[in-house]
């Protein structure tokens, strides 16, 4: 337990210190103090020491996306922990299950009607959708092995980002290539308060709830009897997990579009340090997930400066090696 | 002090009756084995009995409660059920599994209980699993793993303690150490039920026996009164004679 919040303090101090210094880099020449001294101004309401111009790229710019890029690395990363323990699946991921595309669809769909405040509702029921696509499509086809449930969520989130680029091209009034990689490959580049605010709400009210369900994860690793036995209620507490998931990765969906991998990578590389205990795992999870998508989204802004690259693209090329990894060693076990 | 009264129980799975109006008491403090030929309804009337499979209907009562309709939490407080053959995928440790046991006694996000430490360590000694306890339970043979369930089972502190095929996987020794912790758990006032596969092992052990045949109770009641070699020739359909151990002196049923 003690071990766990050694861990926890300084994942967290890592995660401060990385954003601090995220902020400092760019084409604009910043230092740590000029960023604290920034936010300190804002926090209190007084004069920020910078100028107007540095001022804004702290305050309008660099810092919400960066907050954003942490809370949407925590909630993926979160919920990748959480699908992979109710499903039984280590390759449970919500990009890979189809709920992310699922979720873009939803988003876009309400965008485009304009309907905005409808955003995080359609999200969630487009992940919701396209995981019981994903899970129902699996069954159909047997037991519910991963290898399965991998394909049938290729199935499902290739057709929904093949409508979501669709309902993007029919309406889009300016640049639709760049719109529509945004949503499917996921961009933190659109990221303000408002968004930072939404993936913020979504990770106090869902995110940190959800942290601290690993003792009932663990229940379910001997099967649903056994989690029973030790008075879990399995088909409510694995609806409501996945409902929560699916929730989560609506909001932030909403905000970033769908960026892949981030709940298959970071779940595995926590357990490979600290063991595959749940309990320790999904806080543990959620803040190495935060630390990763800011320096990914900071490599994907200032490494081709002045061209920017979708977060996704950074994600991917880490993600897609490790999940070839993991198949490679399930095929060694099988 | 009555015990547990298992009284009209019965369990469809698909309309065929599993289990079919089964009612006997168990003892409090008392071992009580559940034999019956293969497919009798052992292992489902243990789930039953443990609240994890559905009822048609039946009550069972422990001190007047029914504890089918105790909310599952407080249920999971006082029974414990070690299934057979339970397999996981996920390399936890044996110690982390142990501490699965104490969830009942948590609260939802495992506060709240300040002893679940050295209840998880003497559980682990008692049930022989101290050197799987930091080992990954999926590397485990059948017996090893048993003994870490065992060891949860224990971490639950169960009033009523419900083993499927306590022995099954057991080399002779530890089945011999099996019986020793149940016979040390019912001095405690723990009241056992266990499906055994192994009619004379049940015969040698049992405080009482409850034998099933195609789901319903053929007889219950305690053991040498019960085991009749009339009664385990209809059920089992073998010859049986009881006779005297010459090793313990205990009583010993011979079959041939």
């Amino acid at each position: 337990m003690t071990r766990i919040v050694v861990a926890a303090i300084a994942l967290g101090a890592a995660l401060v210190a990385s954003v601090t210094v995220a902020v400092t880099i760019g084409s604009a020449e910043l230092s740590v103090a000029d960023v604290w001294g920034s936010v300190a101004a804002h926090v209190l309401g007084r004069p920020s020491p910078l100028d107007p111009l540095h001022d804004g790229i702290v305050w309008q710019l660099r810092l919400p996306r960066i907050l954003t890029a942490a809370a949407v690395g925590a909630g993926l990363a979160l919920v990748g922990c959480v699908m992979q323990a109710v499903t039984r699946n280590q390759l449970a991921d919500p990009y890979l299950l189809g709920l992310s595309s699922g979720a873009s669809l939803g988003a876009v769909a309400v965008l485009l009607l304009g309907i905005g405040v409808l955003l995080p509702v359609a999200a969630f029921a487009g992940a919701m959708l396209a995981l019981l696509a994903t899970l129902g499509l699996a069954s159909a086809f047997g037991p519910l092995t991963p290898t399965r449930t991998v394909l049938a969520g290729v199935a499902v989130s290739s057709f929904a980002a093949a409508l979501t680029s669709f309902v993007i091209f029919w309406t889009a009034t300016g640049d639709s290539y760049r719109e529509i990689l945004g949503w499917l490959l996921g961009s933190l580049a659109g990221a303000r308060w408002p968004e930072a605010t939404v993936a913020g709400v979504a990770i106090l009210v869902v995110g940190v709830p959800l942290a601290f369900t690993g003792r009932v994860l663990d229940a379910f690793a001997f099967g649903d009897r056994s989690a029973a036995s030790l008075g879990v209620p399995v088909t409510g507490a694995r609806w409501a997990l996945l409902g929560a998931g699916a929730l989560l990765t609506g909001a932030l969906v909403a905000v970033s579009g769908s960026i892949g991998f981030v709940g298959l990578v970071l779940p595995h590389a926590v357990r490979l340090v600290i063991g595959p205990g749940n309990r320790a795992l999904l806080p543990l999870s959620g803040l190495a997930g935060a630390i990763f998508l800011v320096w990914a989204d900071t490599l994907a802004r200032a490494a081709f400066d002045p061209r920017e690259l979708p977060v996704g693209i950074v994600t991917a090329l880490i993600g897609a090696p490790v999940f070839a990894l993991l198949l490679l060693r399930r095929r060694s076990l099988a | 002090m009555t015990g547990v009264e298992v009284r009209e129980l019965t369990v469809r799975v698909g309309g065929r009756p599993l289990v079919e109006h089964v009612g006997f008491d168990a003892p409090v403090g008392a071992f009580t084995a559940i034999v019956g030929p293969n497919g009798a309804g052992k292992s489902t009337m243990l789930r039953a009995l443990a609240g994890i499979e559905r009822t048609e209907s039946g009550m069972v009562l422990l001190d007047g409660d029914d504890l089918l309709a105790l909310p599952r939490r407080r249920r999971a407080r006082v029974i414990a059920l070690v299934e057979q053959d339970a397999a996981t995928e996920l390399p936890l440790t044996g110690r982390d599994v142990v501490r699965l046991g104490r969830a009942p006694h948590e609260t939802i996000i495992g506060g709240g209980d300040a002893d679940a430490a050295s209840v998880v360590e003497d559980s682990l000694r008692r049930a022989g699993a101290e050197a799987f306890a930091d080992r990954d339970v999926t590397t485990l043979s059948g017996g090893e793993r048993q003994r870490v369930l065992l060891a949860r089972a224990l971490a639950q502190q169960p009033c009523l303690l419900l083993l499927d095929e306590p022995t099954n996987h057991l080399d002779l020794a530890a089945q011999l150490d099996m019986v020793r912790l149940v016979r040390e758990l019912t001095a405690e006032g723990v009241t056992v039920v266990a499906a055994v596969h192994d009619l004379s092992l049940a015969a040698a052990h049992a405080d009482a026996v409850v034998v099933l045949a195609d789901g319903r109770v053929a007889a219950h009641g305690p053991t040498q009164a019960t085991l009749t070699p009339a009664l385990i020739h209809d059920v089992f359909g073998v010859r049986a004679e009881w006779t005297r151990n010459p090793i313990t002196g205990g009583p010993l049923l011979a079959i041939g």
